[in-house]
């Protein structure tokens, strides 16, 4: 049996993360997914917004993180290359009522220590985002504010993480643990064990039922569902900062997104619920959605929707991150109730079980060979013509493009598959191969013969997300 | 960075690239074909079944037999082929005067290749409408598929989507499909039609439904997809007179696989990128009397331009289209043509403009059905030509040939060029 010093259980942008903090000492690691490929739980859904540190009480523990957080991407995105821009963040008000508003979230962004934030008067805020309607009449700016492509985020801090020492189990949920000689005894669902000294709990929507299997605190991770719809590259093109709504109590409220991508994100909508498996969309809410957005935005149109899907946010009572050590199990540390802004506080929640490990005896030496870069993923769309010739030269693939809609190549879709990434849903995640317009109707054979390939899995065995969802089911002239 | 110079490019080696391709090099034309697939042929390819060639032939072919009647002739006609080779942009021809386009392709065994060339002809034919299109609710499991992609998936790759399979929509590839599941021994339990008539045409309501007793619900609605991994069944409820989803109606249909054949959209995002005017109506580029796009030099033809319904007028399309590309090359002069529009009950009408002095091949799509209907061309208001049509209805083409001298040359504010401010225009209903 493997023992490790910390196992992290959940491999989404939290666990990913502390994953990669944990990786700079001299620790044995294991970060343990229930699911096939990281980034598939939570994550998965992100709006893939950098915060900018003004929407939460100075009091709370969201608010310190967030602002921490932020600090970190540019660095990140130097060392770990995925896509991420300081595209800014504006918020809209169309009444005094709603200014006001404004005025409280600017305090509250001062107080924070939010950079460079400021109230904006009609002018200034059209000629900051120029695709609102003309009815606004003023609003906030905070120019920190980013736009990030979430997935390729959580995908690149677990391969960090794994390229220095991390031991990366996917498809490895942990259903019993106890604590024997100073260790925690962890049981996978397929009967697989492993030992660790200790365990961080950032299991997402699961993390109550992972508290309690560790005998540690009692919570209820309550889904609040979000539905967000997706546009296509269309003619009028992205707007060019995040645009929010003045907001709502339980949530940020509907947003107007320019993903880095290119492609505009409506959403997400917030409904409380009590199904964790709860992920459909509903015609209510595209009507909602879009009815909020074009007051906002009035020049989109539903006739340039490619996708919709709905993600879970893992919420506590009182809506701030839990993250502590249990009072109640040994060498347990709480990572619950991380929704917005989780991904943006991902650096800084690391940094914080880092210190609170430490504070609670664990031993951290730093590796004098810690790696903090990775390759930087190369893609064919990123280049000029005479460029792309010269990955063309090193890797004739580059020149062969399997996704039309989003221009991703062979090449690129041959290196998800080789890092692991083996279901349509993780190649999508990886590539953006399947993202665009047509939505894979063209490019998921291909893609489905590349992984045939380059694995060796007959079609019929590969999935979109994971055991039970097979694309096809046999062969034409196959038993079955 | 591979520079090549051909007289025109066409960009696709489908059905309408080939014919445009072989009408071009007729002329004699240098002539250059990318195709984004290693394979000639284009989705005929992926079409087995037969229906196709009875106006081009008169015999009825197989898709792969109807691209081979022109892959075999392309092959021998001295066109340069690139396949397996993407267009990844449009542009002009740098410098001052310069009257030429260039198109930049990529492929994996010559990288970059940049043509240099006067006349572009579009021919990338169209794509599937899917699931975020039509806003379809529920869970995002495995086992939904366009029509088309399934299609390939059978066909090509060899593979059974499926057990059970729901098919929304009544497009004509989702109908060819219920047949095709049924004969690998995946089971269709329904056709789920929005529209209280079917989108498909009637021969493939005979053949693929009926005569394997598939039953076909129009005027109803797919409100849900169920299933977490994999789909386990849809949820359908009929519609009402307002076109609401009477929910209390509502019933399950368990199956494993669901199939979108809900429309086609032409692919023009390459031709926007090049500055082509699109038509709201038929979602392709607007075209002259000369398939000729608001872009100067860059044709257009197939279902990249408006998608039909059979391919033999796709070949027809593209051989008119191509030949008024010729004559673009060869410096025709170009006539004087008035300016057409859809008018009442008409979705859209192709061409846009009409040249009075030579023969035109209009093709339009109505938005109402409707039997002995009456087709009207009204020049400036004044009718100038009408038919009757026995049944007219939006799934089916409606092809009208308006001959020379149909219009009155003469007439008040008919401009002199291409160029030329317009008083007067055409316009083409259905009443």
């Amino acid at each position: 049996m493997d023992t490790y010093d910390v196992a992290v259980i959940g491999a989404g942008v939290s666990g990913a993360a502390i994953a990669r903090r944990l990786s700079r000492y001299r620790l044995g690691v294991a970060l343990l997914e229930r699911c096939v490929d990281v980034s598939f739980g939570v994550s998965k859904a992100n709006s893939g917004i950098i915060h900018a540190g003004f929407h939460h009480a100075p009091s709370s523990l969201k608010a310190k993180l967030e602002i921490q957080g932020n600090r970190a991407f540019d660095q990140l995105q130097a060392e770990l290359g995925f896509p991420f821009r300081r595209a800014g963040i504006v918020v809209a008000a169309f009444s005094v009522e709603e200014m006001k508003v404004v005025d409280r979230l600017y305090t509250q962004g001062v107080e924070n220590g939010a950079p460079d934030i400021q109230i904006v008067g009609r002018e200034r805020l059209l000629a900051l985002e120029p695709a609102l309607s003309r009815d606004v009449v003023g609003g906030l700016f905070a120019p920190s504010g980013g736009i990030i492509e979430p997935y390729r985020f959580v995908f690149a801090l677990a391969e960090s993480a794994v390229a220095n020492g991390v031991r990366l189990l996917t498809s490895w949920e942990a259903t019993r643990a106890e604590r024997r000689d100073g260790a925690w005894r962890i049981v996978s669902s397929t009967g697989q064990e492993l030992a660790a000294r200790w365990v961080v709990n950032a299991a997402g929507l699961q993390a109550d039922q992972v508290s309690a299997m560790f005998g540690a605190e009692a919570f209820t991770i309550l889904p609040r569902k979000g539905e967000e719809f997706i546009l296509d590259k269309g003619s009028a093109g992205p707007p060019s900062r995040v645009i929010f709504p003045v907001p709502a109590r339980t949530s940020k409220g509907v947003l107007v997104i320019p993903t880095v991508e290119g492609t505009v994100m409506l959403g997400p909508t917030a409904d409380e619920g009590d199904d964790k498996e709860d992920t459909t969309t509903t015609p209510e809410n595209l009507e909602r959605v879009f009815g909020l957005a074009s007051q906002m935005v009035p020049r989109i149109s539903k006739r340039d929707i490619i996708t919709a899907f709905a993600g879970l946010r893992p919420t506590l009572p009182g809506d701030d991150f839990l993250i502590e050590l249990s009072r109640k199990a040994p060498a347990f540390v709480q990572v619950a109730g991380i929704q917005s802004p989780g991904l943006t506080a991902s650096p800084a929640i690391a940094e914080r079980v880092k210190e609170l490990l430490m504070a609670g005896g664990l031993e951290l030496a730093e590796k004098p060979d810690w790696t903090p870069g990775i390759p930087h993923v190369q893609r064919t769309r990123d280049h000029a013509a005479w460029e792309v010739d010269r990955l063309v030269a090193a890797d004739p693939a580059y020149g062969h493009l399997v996704c039309r809609c989003e221009g991703v190549s062979e090449a690129e879709v041959v290196e998800a598959i080789r890092k692991g990434h083996t279901t349509l849903d993780g190649i999508k995640y990886y590539t953006r191969a399947g993202m665009g317009r047509c939505q894979g109707g063209f490019c998921s054979y291909r893609i489905m013969q590349l992984i045939s390939r380059e694995t060796g899995l007959s079609l019929e065995r590969i999935t979109k997300h994971g055991p039970g969802s097979e694309v096809v089911r046999s062969r034409i002239g196959s038993r079955v | 960075m591979i520079a090549r110079s051909v007289d025109a490019l066409v960009v696709g080696g489908g059905s309408a690239g080939l014919a445009a391709a072989l009408r071009l090099r007729e002329a004699g034309a240098s002539v250059a074909v990318v195709e984004r697939e290693p394979f000639l042929g284009g989705i005929l390819l992926q079409c087995i079944h037969s229906g196709f060639g009875l106006h081009e032939f008169g015999e009825d072919l197989t898709g792969p037999e109807y691209a081979e009647r022109f892959i075999r002739p392309a092959l021998r006609a001295g066109i340069e082929f690139y396949l397996d080779a993407t267009v990844t942009e449009i542009g002009e021809e740098p410098g001052e005067g310069a009257a030429g386009r260039t198109v930049i392709a990529l492929s994996r065994s010559l990288g970059v290749v940049r043509f240099t060339t006067r006349a572009v002809v579009l021919a990338m034919g169209c794509r599937e409408r899917n699931r975020g299109n039509v806003a379809i609710a529920g869970t995002r499991p495995a086992g939904v598929f366009t029509a088309g992609l399934a299609q390939r998936l059978v066909n090509i790759e060899g593979c059974v989507p499926g057990r059970s399979a729901v098919i929304i929509g009544s497009g004509d590839i989702g109908l060819i499909m219920a047949r095709r599941l049924t004969l690998v021994g995946c089971e269709v339990r329904a056709v789920v039609e929005i529209q209280s008539y079917p989108s498909g045409n009637t021969r493939n309501i005979v053949q693929c439904l009926n005569d394997y007793s598939i039953p076909l619900h129009l005027g109803h609605v797919v409100t849900r997809i169920e299933g977490r991994d994999r789909v386990e069944a849809v949820r359908v409820a009929p519609l009402s007179t307002e076109g609401e989803a009477m929910t209390g109606r509502e019933f399950r249909i368990p199956c494993d696989t669901v199939l979108l054949s809900v429309g086609l959209i032409p692919e023009n995002e390459l031709s926007r990128g090049a500055g082509v005017p699109i038509n709201e109506g038929t979602g392709g580029p607007w075209v002259d009397a000369d398939y000729m796009t608001g872009a100067r030099g860059i044709f257009a033809c197939g279902n990249v331009l408006h998608v039909h319904d059979l391919v033999d007028f796709v070949t027809e399309e593209a051989r008119l289209c191509a030949g008024r590309a010729a004559a673009f090359l060869a410096g025709a002069p170009v006539e004087a043509m008035l300016p057409v529009s859809a008018g009442a009950n008409v979705r859209s009408v192709v061409p846009n403009s009409c040249a009075p002095s030579r023969e035109t091949v209009f093709t339009l799509r109505s938005l109402v059905v409707k039997n002995d209907a009456r087709l009207i061309v009204r020049v400036g208001g004044q009718e100038v030509r009408a038919k009757r049509l026995a049944h007219v209805q939006p799934s089916e083409m409606i092809r009208f040939v308006l001959e020379p001298g149909a219009v009155p040359q003469a007439l008040p504010g008919m401009p002199s060029s291409r160029a030329a401010p317009t008083v007067s225009s055409m316009e083409v209903s259905l009443q």
